[in-house]
């Protein structure tokens, strides 16, 4: 540990900088128009969408729930109206298709904070470990749907930083930035990824839309890992690497199956051996030789750069 | 493989009892979680006396499980009345209120609000602004309400979009003045839509008309109440028997003529009051009746 090495950096040796952040830039992107559709309307009086992320009109037609929220209400007694449902129902089609998790990595503003609190913590060298359970999150996911039938109350509201920091972006913040310091601080000194990928309920919601999603990543070039352990180091969820990865002996096949993967892409950006890429869960036999020359017959240099480094 | 290598050497015995305690770890901390979420959760849920619900609202109760906190009733209010709650304000965390001496309800004939519910918590079936009960109008201060002093203030009835109807001008006899009448607003639930106007209105520097949520504002008569008048109205006849006198405990030198007459008074007791109900009021100076009261006061 005497040098920390930035991960990541081979990538960029390899690729150059903007290659190796693609996905990043286009995640943040993704999160930062999201946003900024919803505050056009409050700031420049441009209404395309209304609302916020637990319920919105687009263009004054289009309804989107969120189902999470609709499922609470559900259990708290009340049937909603259908364009609630109609919202709902398309929001969980589409996650669905490109995997629940990629609301927390493409969507959700707290990601930016966590991700945030993530860097520091990596540049800072914080070594800190809790032991909070992974699954904590979909024990919290049942507490909340209990809880909401308990108390006649959709009681998650009164604490989700989710919905706390984008309701508070568009309708007024109010004292909600108390919370999202809280979480920041959480993630930053106490838990490595504590929030997103130990607790939050609304991250495991979505995660249970993506058990059959068909967009993932895929890790069809692992023939050529060096271990450098790049991928590891910026995953937000790094027990969904290993199985795909590593998993050719143990007759794995390479594409990443678990639902808490968010697709975020990460992986794909810091790798220097073109491992990973998006792509489908189909095809997914460990006699991965096909695919894999493939990609061998692209990057005839790799294995020459893997020793050069 | 570390903890695959390292869990093939543990015994399976030991193996479950480790995930059984750590599993048991985490729905614990959980369960604490939730606990507490709920116990906040039902502590935020009361809605303070001064934040009044958007027209159609659902009951408090039903209201926080149907409302999504999404906001859209907000956005499509055209005078900028509803907004939502942040944490601190008093409504629970996320779901639109408004405040009537801030900016009160203008009641829109279309009702843009609740139309834009996704979810209902905003009930659509009002259909007739009129039909709404986001409070009642409630006077409570007759102590500096300035029509309860003999002035012509009304501006609390002016101002009500239901004029004559939700509030009305009672007339009262003025004692302070002993001549005048007092222009006392009053207010009447059957017609009263708690949209605020009157409380916005007001004078006051603190308004004595405030709209208060109805659970606050209304009494409620136990179920077995009858008003005699009303019960005699639907029987069409007097309900009491005549041979059945009634019983009257009446102070000393007081009767009741059951024949029509009502209360009397015996002579003796008249003459010792020393009533002058045959008197006028008024002195033969303008001046001095003006002046009355004033020699008495220090």
């Amino acid at each position: 540990m005497k040098t920390r090495r930035h991960s990541g950096a081979e990538a960029i040796q390899g690729k150059g900088w903007l290659l190796a952040h693609k996905w990043l830039l286009a995640r943040r992107f993704s999160q930062l128009s999201i946003l900024t559709v919803f505050m056009l309307g409050p700031w420049f009086g441009l209404w395309i969408v209304k609302g916020n992320l637990n319920a919105s009109l687009t263009l004054d037609t289009l309804p989107l729930t969120d189902p999470y929220v609709l499922l609470q209400s559900l259990f708290a007694g009340h049937v909603p109206e259908t364009s609630a449902i109609i919202g709902a129902v398309i929001i969980l089609v589409f996650y669905l298709l490109v995997s629940g998790r990629v609301y927390c990595s493409w969507v959700c503003p707290v990601n930016m904070i966590t991700d945030l609190a993530h860097w520091l913590r990596e540049r800072l060298g914080i070594k800190s470990a809790s032991n909070i359970s992974k699954n904590t999150r979909y024990w919290l996911l049942g507490v909340t749907l209990l809880l909401a039938f308990a108390v006649s109350n959709i009681a998650w509201e009164a604490v989700n930083p989710v919905s706390m920091m984008h309701r508070g972006l568009i309708f007024g913040m109010g004292m909600a930035w108390i919370v999202l310091l809280a979480v920041f601080v959480f993630d930053f000194i106490i838990s490595r990824r504590g929030w997103c990928s130990h607790l939050c309920p609304v991250g495991a919601f979505y995660s249970l839309l993506g058990t059959h999603s068909p967009l993932r990543v895929r890790a069809d070039a692992r023939a050529q890992c060096n271990d450098c352990m790049d991928c590891f180091m910026v995953c937000p969820e790094q027990q969904v690497i290993r199985p795909a990865l590593k998993g050719a002996e143990k007759g794995i096949g390479p594409v990443i199956t678990s639902p808490n993967c968010t697709n975020c892409g990460r992986c794909i950006d810091v790798c220097s051996k073109q491992v990973f890429h998006f792509g489908l869960r189909f095809n997914n036999s460990t006699d991965d030789t096909a695919e894999n020359n493939k990609y061998e017959n692209k990057h005839p240099n790799n294995k020459h750069t893997n020793q050069a480094t | 493989m570390l903890s695959q290598q390292t869990s093939s050497r543990i015994p399976a015995s030991v193996s479950r009892r480790r995930f059984l305690v750590s599993s048991a770890r985490t729905a614990g901390a959980a369960a604490l979680m939730g606990l507490g979420v709920g116990l906040y959760s039902r502590q935020s849920v009361s809605l303070s006396a001064e934040a009044l619900r958007p027209p159609g609202a659902l009951t408090e109760k039903d209201f926080n499980s149907a409302c999504v906190r999404c906001g859209l009733c907000v956005r499509d209010c055209p005078f900028d009345t509803l907004s939502l709650a942040k944490l601190g304000d008093p409504a629970t965390l996320g779901t639109p209120y408004f405040t009537a001496r801030e900016i009160p309800c203008e009641m829109c004939d279309d009702i843009p609000c609740v139309k834009a519910c996704p979810t209902s918590a905003l009930d659509h079936s009002l259909e007739e602004i009129d039909n709404a009960r986001m409070g009642l109008a409630v006077l409570l201060d007759e102590e500096t309400c300035l029509n309860f002093k003999g002035l012509r203030c009304d501006v609390c009835h002016r101002i009500c979009p239901a004029i004559d109807q939700a509030i009305t001008l009672e007339h009262v006899s003025n004692v302070r003045t002993g001549k005048h009448a007092m222009f006392i607003p009053t207010v009447h639930s059957e017609h009263c839509t708690g949209c605020g106007k009157c409380e916005y209105g007001c004078v006051l520097e603190e308004a004595a008309i405030k709209v208060l949520p109805i659970r606050l504002a209304k009494g409620e008569l136990g179920q077995h109440y009858r008003w005699g008048w009303e019960e005699k109205e639907k029987a069409g006849h007097s309900l009491v028997r005549p041979d059945i006198e009634h019983q009257y405990n009446l102070p000393e030198g007081q009767r009741y003529d059951y024949e029509g007459e009502g209360l009397i008074f015996d002579e003796r007791d008249r003459e010792n009051s020393g009533s002058r109900s045959d008197e006028s009021p008024f002195a033969s100076d303008p001046l001095e009746t003006l002046n009355r009261g004033l020699k008495e006061s220090p």
